[in-house]
């Protein structure tokens, strides 16, 4: 692999862009491989990266039934933060984040990550007691997070409209300055091109269509729609589908499917200076490098896996948009897409082995995936590699929902996340 | 949004003025305090998830505020049918599975046009 630098990017503009390579290769699926990983998003690649890269793992397919990065990881609002209540969460959101910050680095391909801060408004009384509690959780866990009076909060993001008036009034907002955005498709990309030059086989339009088992119920492999690949290790890494793949190893899994809608403004110049959200009215808006607002909306009611939603779910969003930044309303929307997202009970992700031997599963990301993408896939490759979890993602087992050790995220926030 | 038809004020009304309340014809144990952890999880969290025909309940909250169940394609979103609690599971196997390259045509929902 040739490395991205200003040198190369010197020596191309004088041989007419000649010089470039692929970022990846397409290979033809082997027979065999030691670790299967079944999705190719970016918790997917970047689990076959870190296996390749820290535990010594090469000889690894990642199965894609459409294309690479074309799930959740290319249809979410890219925001990045760690500022969790509980333990268990703040650790592991918080080990994301840290490697967020060098990701670029690692990789040698630029993410865009821009940690511009992440503000978290407070709209009554509620709100202020909910997030001074997770404020001072998370500084117990190292975890940056700070409360803004409004007129702190105004200084940082000077759209908002602290006064009194305000439909819904700003008492006061959790800020973490080290949480922002990153570029959702370089990610997938960037970690593609680190698994591939490791000699990791990245297969797309390859759908998993049965999980094979050996007579002592361990799995042998996978039948594609390609033909069967066998394999000791498959790793299902497949957001809103993980039901359906779990469901060909005979395992139920505590999750619900739904779509999740987002949407993006025409591109304007310069205008909104870091990430805003607000759980209350729910709404959540920043600015794309490109000029864009990126706007998150909700889920439907219903579970599904249509991939679209509806339209009254996007419209409440931009009232919620509308009310809290009256500049934004003469704003055309240019784009709206959902995404599929599976959900656990307590809103906290599953990250762990199976009852079937060989077979693991890193899904129930829900609302809130994206920014969580390098710490899961470091962990989850320790899981595979070890067969044990590390120990950050060790209380993340599926178990919990039979012994009652929920990480209740789903009550500590009030709102999908 | 989805249109939604309530078999007991027999309309067809928007989404709006229903709450979806998850999948239909899971009984609650007579017993709770009894089954084991494994029964409870089964019966509480877990759930099939999916990918084609599900039966579902759901509730007019804004209308007569009674649950009813529906038969829903959760590729399409479509409803196949609605039906009142209590009623059993109705058998829709000979009914087509829509597929994702499923392409719906005005000739094929709704006849030739005269």
């Amino acid at each position: 692999m040739r490395k991205y630098s200003v040198f190369a990017v010197a020596r191309e503009a004088l041989r007419g862009h000649t010089g470039w390579e692929p970022q990846w290769a397409s290979p033809e699926p082997r027979k065999e491989y030691d670790v299967i990983i079944i999705g190719a998003g970016g918790h997917g690649l970047g689990t076959a990266y870190y296996l390749a890269k820290e535990h010594g793992i090469t000889n690894i397919a990642v199965l894609e039934k459409g294309w690479l990065g074309g799930g959740n990881t290319g249809r979410n609002t890219t925001i990045i933060r760690s500022n969790y209540l509980y333990d268990e969460s703040a650790a592991l959101y918080n080990h994301a984040l840290k490697l967020w910050d060098g990701l670029s680095q690692e990789l040698n391909y630029n993410v865009m990550f821009s940690p511009r801060g992440v503000m978290m408004l407070a709209h009554n009384i509620h709100d202020m007691q909910g997030f001074k509690r997770t404020i001072h959780a998370n500084r117990l866990n190292g975890v940056d997070n700070e409360w803004l009076t409004p007129e702190q909060a105004k200084e940082y993001c000077p759209p908002l409209d602290i006064s009194r008036s305000a439909r819904y009034p700003i008492v006061g907002a959790a800020l973490q300055r080290k949480g922002g955005t990153a570029r959702h498709d370089a990610v997938a990309w960037g970690y593609a091109r680190g698994a591939s030059d490791r000699g990791v086989h990245i297969i797309q339009n390859c759908e998993v269509t049965g999980i094979r088992r050996n007579p002592d119920g361990s799995v042998a492999g996978v039948e594609t729609t390609r033909g069967p690949i066998n394999a000791k290790k498959v790793g299902v890494v497949a957001a809103g589908h993980t039901s359906v793949v779990m469901q060909m190893a005979d395992i139920r899994m505590p999750l619900l499917s739904f779509p999740l809608q987002a949407m993006v403004s025409e591109p304007v110049k310069p205008i909104f200076p870091c990430v805003v959200m607000s759980n209350t009215v729910h709404a959540y808006i920043s600015q794309s490098d490109k000029g864009e607002l990126v706007i998150g909306a909700g889920t439907d009611q219903y579970q599904s896996y249509s991939q679209t939603g509806g339209l009254h779910i996007i419209t409440h969003t931009l009232d919620a948009i509308c009310e809290l930044f009256p500049m934004f309303t003469r704003m055309k929307m240019m784009r709206s897409w959902g995404g599929i997202v599976d959900v656990t009970p307590d809103r906290s992700p599953i990250l762990a082995k199976t009852p079937v031997k060989g077979l693991y599963v890193n899904c129930g990301w829900g609302t809130g995936g994206f920014k969580a993408t390098p710490g899961s896939a470091h962990v989850f490759a320790h899981t595979i590699a070890r067969d044990e979890p590390h120990p950050i993602n060790a209380p993340f087992t599926m178990e919990r929902f039979r012994t009652g050790r929920l990480i209740d995220e789903a009550a500590a926030a009030a709102v999908a996340h | 949004m989805l249109l939604i038809h309530c078999p007991y004020c027999e309309e067809e009304r928007p989404e709006l003025e229903f709450r979806g309340a998850g999948d239909a014809h899971i009984l609650r144990p007579t017993n709770i305090a009894d089954i084991s952890d494994e029964e409870f999880e089964a019966f509480f969290f877990l759930r099939d998830n999916v990918k084609g025909l599900v039966y579902e309940r759901w509730r007019h909250i804004h209308g007569c505020g009674r649950f009813f169940n529906a038969a829903r394609d959760t590729v399409s979103d479509k409803f196949v049918t609605t039906y009142k609690a209590g009623l059993p599971r109705p058998d829709l196997s000979p009914a087509p599975k829509a597929t994702e390259t499923t392409v719906e045509t005005y000739e094929a929902t709704e006849g030739v046009a005269g």
